[in-house]
């Protein structure tokens, strides 16, 4: 009975959340709303005893992906005039494929059966005596090494790509040398001399 | 009968649940008194002194002080936002407390995920940090809030290498039995703070950042930005921002503890020290790593962004990410370790 409950407050906060998500005016509450969408997502999984994946979904996307959100939203700078100018004239069309789209998820999600043999694979559960982030990891890492690796090299390209496009050397500006500074030695950088009094250098 | 059980089951983890909070809040305010004290010290300064002996008593007069202040509300800042932040950082700052175990057994919830959990939850208290400076509406807290953003996120990422590489020696991602694998019958030669000596050292660095701890503290720089984030709050929001900080350090020293010193087992492996309850090893542990921070606070200078940066990614990141390499290659050719992985 407790389950029961549990699911649907997150359910009910999710889906709420996620609403207000594409309701909400500022860009920032927005943002906040999709983490507390995030989070009711991952107390789902943990009532499904899927802990490994709960915690993951809270430190990769609540954790650093939304933080990166909120970063770019909270600099842009909203104007809500603009926003709200030629509503009307864009409503027609933006209205037809709204409606477009919602008629089709409801053709299709009308029209989903789920196979019965299919049906018993859903859920098969990790071996009795081990916890569900060791059998994750039997799976991920023998039966499907290579298909991880894959993964692996298609995200390593993406970033590098994403540094690339980013990295512009600007030339003329002064940068600091790390190891040239530490390279440099009292010799290097300090002389002494011996002048006699009232001299000067 | 079933009902009965389950309610039986709440009231006792409620009660637990007060009795660390309010033992936690109790040693929060002696290590800020003791972290002032510290610090005055190293400056040949008498730190408070002044209410009750030796100035015992200055944390609740401070506390006390905050509460009965009047909070002001900027006039253009996003109100609910606003007072969001402080609830938020504080909610979340002792709900990683849920999962420490400070003796055998004396975790609320010993739950498999644990370490994975802590992680999670010290991640999510940059949220307090940009919603409160975003919030504010003003602009040194803006600046700290993006700053702070940056800085917590790099310096996770060196945090979660070196957490593997713990777990890669333990085998399992469960806080007790980090400490258990490292019962070994050496005592204090036996933890993993000797093993993995860079990987503690990275820790303790990047735990400082993660905490925005001088010298790292670059979101609150009081030279540049004030008081950074928590410019235009006041009372008892206030407090909770501060709150939540010490009791995020705190919660820092005691993942140290579990990770590297050994959680609640006795440095010297035969009985009349392993007599002493595990708890009071834990709490002596706890207290000399935080010893450090304040050491580090006392006589540290700032950090420069840039500087930050780079020593965050370019020197934290490949050093953990090469040990990570390292420390597999050698459980796999020696066959050490994962004895938890049953």
């Amino acid at each position: 009975m407790i389950a029961a409950l549990f699911f649907y407050l997150f359910s009910a906060v999710l889906i709420a959340s996620a609403f207000l998500v594409i309701t909400s005016r500022n860009p920032v509450h927005s943002v906040l709303f999709l983490i507390l969408a995030f989070f009711n997502a991952a107390g789902l999984f943990l009532l499904l005893g899927a802990e490994f994946l709960a915690m993951l979904l809270v430190v990769v996307y609540v954790g650093a992906v939304a933080v990166l959100f909120l970063f770019v939203v909270m600099m842009l700078d909203v104007d809500f005039a603009e926003f709200k100018q030629g509503f009307m004239r864009y409503l027609p069309v933006g209205g037809a494929i709204g409606a477009i789209v919602l008629l089709e998820l409801v053709l299709v999600v009308g029209g989903w059966r789920v196979d019965a043999a299919s049906l018993a694979n859903v859920a098969s559960p990790a071996p009795p005596a081990m916890s569900n982030t060791l059998a994750l990891g039997r799976v991920l890492y023998t039966q499907y090494a290579y298909l991880f690796i894959a993964a692996g090299m298609v995200l390593l390209t993406a970033m590098i790509g994403a540094i690339i496009l980013t990295l512009h050397h600007k030339v003329g500006i002064k940068r600091q040398d790390v190891a040239a500074q530490n390279a440099r030695t009292p010799k290097d950088a300090v002389e002494l001399r011996k002048k006699s009094f009232r001299q000067g250098v | 009968m079933e009902e009965t059980g389950w309610f039986l089951a709440l009231l006792l983890m409620v009660i637990k649940s007060v009795v660390l909070l309010v033992v936690l809040l109790i040693f929060i305010a002696y290590i800020l008194y003791a972290d002032r004290k510290i610090w005055a010290a190293v400056q040949l300064r008498r730190g408070p002194n002044v209410v009750g002996p030796w100035g015992l008593f200055q944390s609740f007069a401070d506390m006390l002080k905050f509460v009965f202040k009047e909070p002001v509300i900027p006039d253009g800042s996003n109100k609910g936002v606003f007072l969001l932040a402080p609830f938020v950082m504080g909610l979340l700052s002792l709900a990683a407390w849920a999962v420490i175990p400070v003796a055998e057994g004396w975790a609320i919830a010993d739950i498999n995920v644990g370490i994975l959990y802590v992680l999670a939850i010290s991640s999510l208290s940059v949220y307090g940090v940009i919603m409160g400076g975003w919030a504010s509406n003003s602009k040194y807290p803006f600046l700290s809030a993006l700053r702070a953003a940056a800085q917590m996120i790099s310096y996770e990422v060196s945090i979660g290498f070196v957490i593997i590489t713990v777990l890669l020696c333990v085998g399992s991602l469960n806080l007790t039995d980090i400490v258990r694998a490292q019962d070994n019958g050496w005592g204090i030669l036996g933890w993993y703070w000797l093993p993995l000596f860079p990987m503690f050292v990275i820790f303790f660095i990047s735990a400082l950042a993660e905490t925005n701890r001088p010298p790292f503290d670059l979101a609150e720089a009081e030279s540049e930005l004030v008081a950074g984030f928590m410019v235009e709050y006041s009372s008892t929001p206030y407090m909770l921002f501060m709150l939540a900080e010490y009791v995020a350090i705190i919660t820092m020293c005691a993942l140290m503890t579990i990770l590297f010193l050994g959680g609640w087992l006795s440095p010297i492996p035969f009985p009349p020290f392993t007599w002493v309850p595990g708890v009071i090893w834990f709490v002596l542990k706890v207290c000399a790593v935080f010893f450090m921070f304040a050491m580090v606070k006392a006589f540290v200078p700032r950090y420069r962004y840039d500087q930050l940066m780079r020593l965050g990614w370019k020197v934290f990141l490949p050093i953990s990410l090469a040990m990570v390499v390292l420390v597999a290659a050698v459980l796999q050719i020696t066959g050490w370790g994962a004895e938890m992985a049953q």
